[in-house]
C-alpha cells in the first residue's frame, strides 16, 4: 500500500493506512537510533540533495542526519545564496539538479505550492520539507509518531492546536493527519491568526484559550513567526503571552495526564512558559526532535522503495 | 462588393430578436436584402454583430515577444471579435499622445480587425498626476483607466474625473480596496486556507467600488467599473444605477465560467486579477449579466509568457488570455439556460459599442459590416497550441468547449474562414 509512494508533498494525499505504515515503519528506526552503531546501508549508494530555500537549521539537520544514518549520500544546499540570487528560476534549477541523478531531493521552500511545481520537473523523489503557508508533512508525521508512543493510540484524541495558525503549515498538516486519523481538533488563537474558513475544514475554533484547552489530551503550542508577520496581527507580544501564552493555569484546564507539544524553535515567553517546556511530565518537545530523525528515515526509505518498485515496473 | 447571407440565425441584441432570414451588405455597410455579387449560404448557423472586446493587452509597446498587433488580431479574428479595446498598461505605459499614436499606427499597419485604444488616467498609472487626458482624448483614446492599479490619492482621483467629465469622456477603473487586497493571490476562504495562499476577501472588491461611486457621485464622470466579480459588489452598482448615476460594469468571461476551486493544485493559467470566486459569486455575476446589472463582458485578454506563469503561485504572474475562446467560453452561460443568445451579444457586442462610442453592436441596415458568423453548437476540446496569440496561457487547456467561430467579417472583409 505504501509501494508507489513517488513524492511525499503533504498529508493531503495520504491514506490512513499509508499514514500508519510510514509510522510503523519509523517505530523501528526509533529502536535503531539508539543503538551505538546506527547505521543502515538502506539507501546505500543513493544520493539525496537538500534544497532549503529557506533559512532551517533543525529542520536539515534532521534530514542530513536520517539520511546519513540509511547510508545515503547526502549533499546540502544552501539556496539562498546561490543562483537564485542571480536570476535563475525554480524550474532551471530543478533541472540542473536533475541532470545530475539525485534519487532524492528534499526542498524547502518559501512559496505555498512551489515543491508541487518542482516535483512535476524531475524524474526523482521529491520530499516537502515545507512550503510556504501549505504543508510539513514530515512535522505532522512526527508529531503523529510522538502522540501514537505517549497515548498509545492515534485516534479519538482531543488536540488542540494554539498560536498562530494562520502562518503555520505546521498546524495546516497536523490538522489533516488527525483529521484523518479521526481525532476531535480544536483550533485555539486570536481571529487575526486564524486563516479564513477554516471552521469549514471540521475542527472547532476557540478564541478563549481556557475553554478550548479544557479536558485536551494534547496541547500543542504554535511558534509565533514574526518572520511572516506583514501587518500588526497582535497588539505585543506581552499581551499574546498574557491570553495565549501556556502557562500552568491554562494547563490545568486540559486533562491531567495531557502532553505539550511544539515544533521549535520555541519563543519562550511568548508563546510558551519555559518551566512548561522543560517539564518531564508533560513535556515531549524534545521527544518530537527525536522522532524526527526517525519518521524522515521512514518515508524516505518507503519513498526509494516506491520508486524501486515503479523502476520494476518499468525495466522487467 | 457586396455579399448576402442567406438562411442565418440573425442575432441582433439591439432589437433584442433571434429570427430566421437573410443579411446583405454591400461597401463595408449594412444594407437592404436584395442581389448580391457573392451568396452565403450559412445553414441555418447563427449570423451576429461582431465581438467588441473591451480591455485587451496588446504588448505594444514593449514587450512584442508576448502580443503584436499582429498577433492579437489574428487571435481576435479567429475569435469573432471584430473591435478590440486595448488596454494603456504596456511598458512604457499609454499615457502620452506620442506613445498613443505610435500604438495606433502599428494597429493601422498590422492588425486585422478595429483597434481602439484607451489611455491612462494619470502618468505612468502611478496615481500621482493626471495625464494628458485632452491631448490624450484628441489623439483618439475613446476611455481613460490605470488598468489594475488602483488611484488610492483619493484627491488626485477625485480631479481626475472631473477633468474628464468636463471633456465628456468615460473613465474605467479597477474596483478594489488595494490595501485589503495587497500581496492576495487568490480569494480567501477555505480553498486559500487548505493550498496556504495569501487571500482577499471577496468584499476588497465592494469597498473599492463603493468609494469610487461616491467619487462619481461628487463629480458626475461617466464610470465603467472594469470587472465585477463578486456578489457584493452588485448591490452598490444597482443602487448606483437606481440613483441615475452614469455607471456601467463589465466582468470578465473567466469569472462567470471559473471558479476558485479550478486553481487546483497551483495551476497559474487560472491566476487572474482579481482572483477567481466562489461559485456563489459566479452564479450570481452570471445572473447579474442576463439581467442587465452588468453590462458588458469581455476577455481581459492578458498575455503571459511561459517564464511569467511557470513559477510558484504567488510569483506568477496574473492575467489569461481570452481573445479566441471569448465565445466559446460565453456561450456556457447561454448552454447552460442563464441566457438567450441576443442577451449574450448584448453584453459581448452591443453595450460594449453603445458605451464606448463605436460603431457596431447592431444588425440594422446603415451600421458597420462588423459580423461573425458562428455554430453555437458544435463541440471541441480546446488545444492551447492552436491558439493564435503568441501567448499560450488560458485556463480552458484541453477543456470541452461548445461554439465555434466559422467566419469573421470586419467591414465588410472577410478577416477569418474556418
Amino acid at each position: 500500500m505504501t509501494a508507489g509512494l513517488k513524492h511525499l508533498l503533504g498529508i493531503e494525499p495520504l491514506t490512513p493506512d499509508q499514514i500508519t505504515a510510514i509510522l510503523d515503519l519509523a517505530d523501528s528506526y526509533v529502536d535503531l537510533n539508539k543503538r551505538q552503531i546506527k547505521r543502515t546501508d538502506t539507501l546505500a549508494g543513493r544520493t539525496q540533495i537538500n534544497m532549503f530555500f529557506e533559512n532551517s537549521t533543525r529542520t536539515q539537520a534532521s534530514f542530513e542526519l536520517a539520511g546519513k544514518r540509511l547510508g545515503a549520500d547526502v549533499m546540502n544546499m544552501a539556496m539562498q545564496a546561490s543562483s537564485i540570487k542571480k536570476g535563475e528560476t525554480l524550474i532551471d534549477t530543478a533541472l540542473t539538479l536533475n541532470a545530475m541523478h539525485p534519487d532524492l531531493l528534499v526542498v524547502r521552500h518559501p512559496n505555498s505550492g512551489a515543491v508541487d511545481l518542482l516535483a512535476q520537473k524531475v524524474n526523482c523523489a521529491v520530499l516537502n520539507a515545507g512550503d510556504g503557508r501549505h504543508e510539513h508533512p514530515t512535522q505532522a508525521l512526527l508529531d503523529a509518531l510522538t502522540i501514537r508512543r505517549a497515548k498509545g493510540r492515534l485516534h479519538r484524541l482531543s488536540v488542540a492546536i494554539c498560536g498562530d495558525i494562520a502562518h503555520s503549515r505546521v498546524a495546516r498538516s497536523n490538522l489533516i493527519l488527525l483529521g484523518k486519523m479521526e481525532n476531535r481538533i480544536r483550533l485555539v488563537g486570536p481571529s487575526t491568526l486564524m486563516p479564513s474558513g477554516i471552521a469549514d475544514l471540521g475542527c472547532e475554533v476557540y478564541h478563549d484559550m481556557e475553554e478550548g484547552l479544557k479536558d485536551v489530551d494534547v496541547v500543542m503550542m504554535l511558534r509565533l513567526q514574526k518572520e511572516r508577520m506583514d501587518g500588526g496581527f497582535i497588539p505585543s507580544e506581552r499581551e499574546y503571552y498574557h491570553r495565549y501564552g501556556l502557562d500552568a493555569a491554562k494547563l490545568a484546564r486540559a486533562k491531567k495526564d495531557a502532553i505539550v507539544m511544539h515544533p521549535g524553535p520555541m519563543n519562550r515567553g511568548v508563546e510558551i512558559d519555559g518551566d512548561i517546556a522543560d517539564d518531564i511530565h508533560r513535556s515531549v518537545i524534545q521527544e518530537q526532535v527525536e522522532m524526527g530523525v526517525a519518521v524522515r528515515m521512514a518515508a524516505m526509505d518507503l519513498l526509494m522503495q516506491g520508486r524501486a518498485a515503479k523502476s520494476k515496473e518499468v525495466w522487467v | 462588393m457586396s455579399t448576402l447571407f442567406k438562411n442565418a440565425r440573425l442575432i441582433d441584441p439591439a432589437q433584442g430578436t433571434e429570427t430566421l432570414g437573410e443579411l446583405r451588405i454591400d461597401d463595408g455597410k449594412i444594407t437592404a436584402p436584395g442581389p448580391a455579387d457573392t451568396v452565403i449560404d450559412c445553414g441555418g448557423k447563427c449570423l451576429a454583430p461582431g465581438i467588441v472586446d473591451v480591455g485587451v493587452k496588446v504588448c505594444e509597446p514593449g514587450e512584442r515577444h508576448k502580443e503584436s498587433f499582429k498577433s492579437a488580431g489574428l487571435s481576435a479574428a479567429a475569435g469573432g471579435v471584430t473591435t478590440i479595446v486595448t488596454r494603456p498598461d504596456t511598458i512604457p505605459a499609454i499615457d502620452s499622445p506620442e506613445t498613443l499614436s505610435f500604438a495606433m499606427k502599428r494597429a493601422a499597419d498590422v492588425c486585422a480587425v478595429k483597434v481602439r485604444a484607451m489611455a491612462t488616467l494619470t502618468k505612468n498609472r502611478a496615481g500621482q498626476e493626471m495625464a494628458e487626458i485632452g491631448f490624450l482624448q484628441d489623439a483618439g483614446a475613446v476611455a481613460f483607466t490605470d488598468c489594475d492599479s488602483v488611484v488610492t490619492k483619493t484627491k488626485v482621483l477625485n480631479r481626475a474625473l472631473g477633468y474628464v467629465q468636463q471633456l465628456g469622456g468615460l473613465v474605467v477603473a479597477h474596483p478594489q480596496d488595494p490595501g485589503l487586497s495587497d500581496g492576495a493571490a487568490v480569494t480567501s476562504g477555505k480553498f486559500a486556507t487548505l493550498r496556504g495562499l495569501s487571500g482577499v476577501s471577496p468584499m476588497a472588491e465592494r469597498m473599492g467600488l463603493e468609494r469610487d461611486l461616491a467619487l462619481v457621485e461628487m463629480t458626475g464622470v461617466a464610470y465603467h467599473a472594469d470587472q465585477i466579480t463578486t456578489e457584493g459588489a452588485l448591490g452598490a452598482l444597482r443602487a448606483a444605477k437606481e440613483k441615475g448615476l452614469n455607471v456601467t460594469a463589465g466582468t470578465s468571461v473567466h469569472h462567470v465560467t471559473l471558479n476558485e476551486f479550478d486553481v487546483a493544485d497551483y495551476r497559474t493559467f487560472f491566476k487572474v486579477k482579481p482572483p477567481l470566486r466562489s461559485e456563489d459569486d459566479r452564479m450570481a455575476i452570471a445572473h447579474a449579466i442576463a439581467d442587465g446589472t452588468i453590462d458588458i463582458i469581455s476577455s481581459m485578454h492578458t498575455p503571459q509568457d511561459e517564464e511569467s506563469k511557470r513559477l510558484p503561485f504567488e510569483e506568477a504572474a496574473s492575467g489569461a488570455v481570452g481573445l479566441e475562446t471569448l465565445l466559446p467560453a460565453s456561450l456556457r452561460l447561454v448552454h447552460s439556460g442563464i441566457m438567450d443568445l441576443p442577451t449574450l451579444f448584448r453584453a459581448l457586442s452591443h453595450n460594449p459599442a453603445e458605451r464606448f462610442g463605436l460603431e457596431g453592436g447592431t444588425l440594422s441596415e446603415g451600421h458597420a459590416a462588423d459580423l461573425v458568423l458562428f455554430d453555437p453548437d458544435a463541440p471541441f476540446i480546446l488545444d492551447r497550441t492552436k491558439l493564435h496569440s503568441k501567448c499560450k496561457n488560458t485556463p480552458f487547456d484541453g477543456q470541452r468547449m461548445q461554439g465555434r467561430v466559422l467566419g469573421t467579417w470586419v467591414a465588410g472583409q472577410r478577416v477569418f474562414e474556418k
